[in-house]
């Protein structure tokens, strides 16, 4: 449990090496979704190490709250950030997508820190309408995060929940939408349009903000504060860079799913270790 | 007992159980089937969410992860079909205690037709891992299910029907979830059934075969999932024939498990009595489907003869 809030140097620090270890696990047999979980970066490291009440020694403690990975393709990013945590051990990675191991593409409950296993896209919202819902029968202080993609929003099943959870005015979850722009095959707009992102959630009774995903203290900021109207659920609407810290994939579609090689990964970490450089100075 | 219906009979026994138990709740797609006050003081515990199959199996699922045991309610149709991904990965991969509360079963939907109608769910429910599946063939069946629902650990699917059906005599005694419930002993067929018009007819075709010399058993297969594969076996042993009488297509239902559990273990001749291979092709009431599509008792006494006839005409 967060006891006093971390400094920014000290956040920064911690995304850093999540970014690391997701260049490094991209760069195992299997490769695996590198875009959508770099651009998930700040936003996991604010929740985790700032904004969530949540404790890797406690994890059936009624009042945690729940994080739900809607986007369950992130799943490296996810596990990079619990290993961070303090969940398990961060050797553990080395076994990811490993024969006989508990590490797949998509979450499982298997893995400490996983509340509900996720891929299928569109699940995520119903889900956290019932952690919510839980908490709130059960007057627990409870806050529910989902995070979902900006391609996943094409599912008809996150606007079945969207309007599901304004309804009954949960106001203890909270949504992150990581509008990256790119989904599997390209852009968004051109695939299936989703602007204005913000304003269809806001017709749907959310609370919208709009952040620079990439900025953590902004993002930090923004999901301390949620809600940010009372008897509405929030959701941050995260712009991001897909693949963001590694320049050679970074806002391109190819960041999707990608098998680093020997000299690629060098050249990730390399670019990693500059920007976090580049940040001490700055 | 007056016949009746047994998605009533779940209502009626959920108003009275509910209040007693804090951690239940009960979720409606706008179903029609509650009001809220049923439950009294624990109204706060009933929650209309609207018509919306998804987001009900995904905010049940998140409930019972959070300790709570939903009842839901929607139609067989749409808990099976519309909302399998939901109860696949939701609900049954998290072995989760949501009891899926399922009316409009089998024709019972009658004469609003095939996007109403339900007979799949019995398939899609019975090939997920952890689900047990369970069809009361009456009202009495059907309060005591509610009942057992309270401690059952996992995901739950009840087939309720829709209009009143026949309940099974008073002397019957109720089904244990998990086991073939025998209703009479006969030593020359088996007549396996599922769900109230199905059990109804076994037995009338029993009462029929009797009268033609041919002694029948008749189990009431209560539940689909975990399959009573011993109690299958043990009826079977012996007969010449068995007959499996449902309100579902041919494909994953009560035939299909009873033909699996047959030709593995014990093999023996037999007749399936089901929906055939069609969607319902004209209005009907519930009692019209059925004895167009043959599932009747005669259907059964059929089945039952024309196999007698066969072996007695082979050399």
């Amino acid at each position: 449990m967060t006891v006093t809030a971390p400094d920014l140097t000290t956040l920064h620090q911690h995304a850093h090496r999540i970014r690391e270890r997701i260049v490094d696990v991209c760069a195992g047999p299997e490769g695996g979704h590198l875009g959508g979980s770099l651009s998930l970066v700040e936003v996991l490291t604010a929740l985790y190490f700032d904004v969530m009440r949540v404790d890797p020694d406690r994890l059936d403690d009624p009042d945690r709250d729940i994080f739900l990975l809607s986007k369950g393709h992130a799943g490296i990013g996810l596990y990079c950030t619990l290993a961070e945590r303090g969940y398990f051990d961060p050797a553990e990675l080395a076994g990811y997508a490993r024969s006989g191991g508990r590490f797949m593409a998509h979450p499982t409950r298997s893995i400490p820190g996983v509340e509900m296993p996720t891929g299928s896209l569109g699940h995520g919202p119903a889900l956290a309408i019932g952690f919510a819902m839980a908490a709130r029968l059960a007057g627990s202080k409870r806050t529910t995060y989902v995070v979902l993609g900006d391609g996943e929003l094409q599912e008809g099943s996150v606007w079945e929940a969207a309007m599901g959870a304004a309804g009954l005015g949960l106001d203890n979850l909270v949504a992150v939408v990581d509008r990256n722009g790119l989904q599997l095959t390209g852009g968004t707009e051109s695939i299936c349009r989703l602007e204005p992102v913000g304003e269809r959630w806001r017709s749907f009774g959310w609370s919208v903000t709009e952040v620079d995903g990439q900025d953590l203290e902004g993002v930090r900021d923004a999901l301390a504060s949620a809600p940010w109207e009372p008897g509405r659920p929030s959701v941050l609407v995260a712009r991001t860079t897909k693949g963001a810290g590694v320049p050679f994939v970074a806002g391109t579609p190819r960041s999707h799913y990608v098998a680093l090689n020997e000299r690629q990964h060098a050249r990730a970490r390399s670019a990693l270790r500059r920007a976090a450089g580049g940040d001490r100075n700055g | 007992m007056a016949d009746a219906s047994t998605r009533h009979a779940y209502r009626d026994r959920l108003a009275e159980l509910l209040p007693q138990h804090p951690r239940t709740v009960c979720i409606d797609t706008d179903t029609g089937l509650f009001t809220g006050s049923e439950f009294g003081d624990a109204g706060s515990r009933y929650l209309n969410i609207g018509i919306a199959e998804h987001n009900l199996m995904g905010m049940a699922a998140g409930m019972a992860a959070s300790g709570w045991m939903p009842f839901v309610n929607t139609m067989a149709a749409f808990a099976a079909s519309r909302a399998a991904e939901s109860v696949k990965i939701d609900i049954a991969y998290n072995a989760l205690p949501v009891r899926i509360m399922a009316t409009h079963g089998g024709l019972s939907a009658g004469y609003l037709g095939p996007t109403h109608q339900s007979l799949e769910d019995l398939a899609v429910m019975r090939a997920l891992p952890n689900m047990t599946v369970v069809v009361p063939a009456d009202t009495a069946a059907t309060r005591a299910l509610v009942d057992t629902a309270m401690d059952l650990p996992g995901p739950l699917y009840a087939r309720l029907g829709r209009k009143a059906t026949p309940d099974l005599p008073d002397d019957a005694g109720l089904p244990v979830v998990g086991t073939v419930q025998r209703l009479r002993t006969g030593p020359d067929v088996l007549i396996a059934a599922t769900g109230p018009y199905p059990v109804h007819y076994a037995q009338q075709a029993a009462d029929t075969l009797a009268g033609l010399g041919v002694g029948a058993t008749v189990l009431n297969v209560h539940t689909l999932r975990p399959f009573d594969v011993a109690g299958l076996l043990d009826a079977a042993a012996g007969t010449r024939l068995v007959v499996a009488v449902e309100e579902h297509w041919h494909c994953g239902g009560l035939g299909a498990a009873v033909a699996e559990t047959l030709a593995e273990h014990q093999p023996t001749p037999v007749a399936r009595i089901g929906m055939p291979d069609t969607f319902a092709q004209h209005a009907g009431s519930h009692e019209d489907l059925l004895t167009h599509y043959r599932i009747t008792a005669d259907a059964v006494v059929d089945a039952v003869m024309s196999r007698i006839t066969r072996e007695r005409k082979a050399p």
